[in-house]
């Protein structure tokens, strides 16, 4: 697969939106490029399957918020993981069927389910 | 039975029709599912271990019921009759329904704006979560495969579907809920409502122009 790296990854706001829930702070700030970790995990896991291994770049962080995959199975939850609103591009997500390329969506994605990505 | 009256002949009861010529409703006498078996099982564990009543269950029920579009209209309304209201709503969603009065509890409620550059639709691909203290229970659709998987992949032919036709120039942002937020669109105030009360302009905003897949009503009345 080859695409040219910027394209591939969505324009962020200049302006940092602040957290609108409490957090102790992630490991990732707004505008940073991030991907999506492969892989398969077992339960209930609240990364959908069409992103793994994607790249965007995080829009905010949320707060942090108990993990749903220690809490559906009667896990108390901790500790909680910053939460953060992920944009990506319809052209990173889809490749050339991209229905518009630079399209976007943002989804909410737990911060043990990503990783840094130093390409950008 | 209304359509039990005396002076029916008995034959017309037996071909599946109805006195008044359409067929009866097969009954429901299909043996249960396993999670209507596991819905019966639980909530009757409830009841025996002093959880919650019966009575209980169903005024939430009832509760839940009673939530509809009408509660999101009102806040959409709001946004665009108070433009500091409208600041604090999409810096901090439930926060701002709580304080005009709109009951959120723990929902963290995110607001996003269409404008004349964006247009927001909202999915669930992972189940049907969906701003339910706003817009009440979600339509089938929204919990259906097709709306789940083709929204993230094909928004505009979705949305053309819907009848929602896009100038050219505006970038689709899909928002697939899968954590903690629950999304709702704020649709673009429609032209023509200058001077307009907020209990008008609600009137305008139906569930779909919240979810993304529709818009505002246009103005067709000049209000009294």
């Amino acid at each position: 697969m080859s695409r040219p790296l910027p394209a591939s990854l969505p324009e962020i706001s200049s302006q940092p939106v602040p957290p609108p829930y409490p957090t102790g702070g992630g490991r990732f700030g707004p505008g940073m490029v991030v991907r999506i970790k492969r892989g398969r995990a077992p339960g209930h896991v609240r990364t959908p399957w069409y992103l793994r291994g994607k790249r965007g770049r995080v829009e905010r962080l949320c707060g942090d918020f108990a993990n749903p995959e220690s809490l559906a199975y009667h896990g108390n939850g901790l500790p909680a993981q910053p939460l953060y609103r992920v944009r990506f591009t319809m052209a990173e997500l889809w490749g050339d069927e991209a229905e518009r390329p630079s399209d976007t969506l943002d989804v909410e994605i737990y911060e043990h389910w990503l990783e840094a990505d130093d390409a950008a | 039975m209304p359509h039990d009256h005396p002076d029916h002949h008995h034959g017309e009861h037996d071909h599946g029709m109805s006195p008044s010529g359409h067929p009866y409703r097969a009954d429901d006498d299909h043996p249960l599912s396993h999670w209507q078996c596991m819905e019966i099982a639980v909530r009757e564990l409830i009841v025996e271990k002093g959880i919650a009543s019966e009575s209980e269950i169903t005024r939430q029920i009832a509760r839940m019921d009673e939530r509809n579009p009408a509660v999101g209209a009102g806040v959409v309304a709001r946004a665009w009759t108070d433009p500091d209201f409208k600041t604090r709503l999409l810096a901090d969603g439930s926060a701002a329904c709580t304080e005009i009065g709109v009951q959120v509890e723990t929902l963290k409620l995110v607001v996003v704006e269409n404008t004349e550059d964006v247009h927001n639709v909202v999915v669930c691909t992972l189940c049907s979560c969906y701003p339910r203290w706003l817009l009440g229970l979600p339509p089938d659709w929204y919990k259906s495969r097709a709306y789940r998987s083709r929204t993230v992949k094909e928004p505009r032919k979705v949305l053309a579907e819907f009848g929602v036709e896009l100038p050219e120039h505006v970038q689709v942002r899909v928002h697939d809920s899968t954590a903690d937020m629950r999304y709702l669109v704020l649709p673009a105030r429609p032209a023509g409502t200058a001077g307009w009360s907020a209990e008008q302009l609600a009137g305008l905003v139906g569930r779909d122009a919240m979810i993304g897949t529709g818009l505002p009503d246009t103005p067709t009345l000049t209000p009294a």
